[in-house]
């Protein structure tokens, strides 16, 4: 569990950033951002979803304070990810926790958190967290300097590296796992209805669908348990 | 851009920031009760479920299938046995093979 373990765990989480990253920059130049404020947000922000949201809205000259709240609702799902992550951890100093803590991100986490061990070790999440932080960055930046997207058919087919690497993390751990396996069922079936009922948006109903699926799958196997 | 943007920054990533700090810190040290460290272990399940379900169908606006192949080239590798790097240049060369040929 070395930082370059991490390192190398965090390759698909860098490589699905990449197109995503790029795209990012391109897009933050066409709506008028400098190269050092599209990157300076990808240093400080490191949240995808929201990054993009955000550009949207400026480019419709939505009130900062309002982007900010926007940005506070779609990330709050880390929440979870954080106090679940918490429990995984090896217990360290606060103030190293406190900087690694600044690099969970989805994709971090999902690699973190699917790791067969028991305890991760903070050189390992630092690695992971790294790599992953630097193609994010680093490919903002070259987004917005070459002013180009890469050809079409090979952007179209690596939108689906993030999405892949989420199954490739799955699968693994669902196979003869029937908990896992409705967890993760749970989270797909809640977050699908609430997306096509527009109910919630998605920062909320990512946030929603996790936390229904983990409660309602303790639930019943709190309930096996007493059963046996 | 002007100055309200670099307050803008600041603020988004002060409310980015404080979810992913406050648990890791606050919760340092601390036992949690069974049942709620039970649901916190099950998150990333749910989590990895949810991130996958309705998104992986819309990577190309307007083109479900295309989202779909995607989505059964990932599990097809996935439950064959591949590691996560495998899944996902394979789910890339697969969907790139159909772009070119589609």
């Amino acid at each position: 569990m070395t930082f370059m373990n991490g390192i190398r765990a965090g390759i698909s989480i860098a490589i699905g950033y990449f197109p995503i990253a790029l795209t990012f920059g391109l897009l933050a130049k066409t709506t008028g951002l400098s190269m050092w404020e599209a990157t300076a947000m990808s240093i400080f922000v490191f949240a995808g979803a929201a990054q993009y949201i955000s550009l949207t809205l400026i480019s419709k000259g939505v009130d900062p304070i309002l982007i900010v709240l926007n940005t506070f609702v779609v990330n709050i799902r880390h929440f979870l990810m954080t106090a679940s992550l918490n429990e995984k951890m090896q217990p360290d100093a606060r103030w190293k926790k406190a900087i690694y803590a600044f690099g969970v991100t989805d994709e971090t986490f999902s690699v973190l958190a699917t790791n067969k061990s028991d305890t991760i070790r903070t050189p390992f999440a630092a690695g992971v967290i790294l790599i992953s932080y630097g193609s994010w960055v680093v490919f903002t930046a070259v987004g917005h300097v070459i002013g180009a997207n890469l050809p079409e058919f090979l952007q179209a087919a690596m939108s689906i590296a993030l999405y892949a690497m989420f199954v490739g993390l799955l699968v693994p751990s669902m196979k003869g796992n029937r908990k896992v396996m409705l967890l993760a069922l749970f989270g797909a079936v809640i977050h699908s209805s609430l997306y096509w009922s527009g109910l919630l948006s998605t920062g909320w109903a990512i946030l929603v669908a996790t936390l229904g699926s983990a409660i309602l799958v303790e639930m019943i196997y709190a309930k096996k348990g007493s059963a046996s | 851009m002007e100055k309200w943007y670099w307050w803008m920054l600041l603020g988004m990533a002060v409310v980015t920031y404080i979810p992913r700090a406050f648990p890791l810190t606050f919760l340092e040290g601390r036992e949690l009760p069974l049942l709620v460290s039970g649901v916190l272990r099950n998150i990333p399940y749910a989590v990895l479920g949810a991130l996958i379900f309705p998104a992986i169908l819309f990577v190309q606006e307007g083109n479900m299938l295309f989202g779909l192949i995607g989505a059964l080239a990932a599990f097809a590798l996935a439950f064959a046995g591949a590691n996560v790097i495998v899944v996902v240049m394979g789910s890339i060369a697969v969907l790139a093979i159909y772009s070119l040929i589609g």
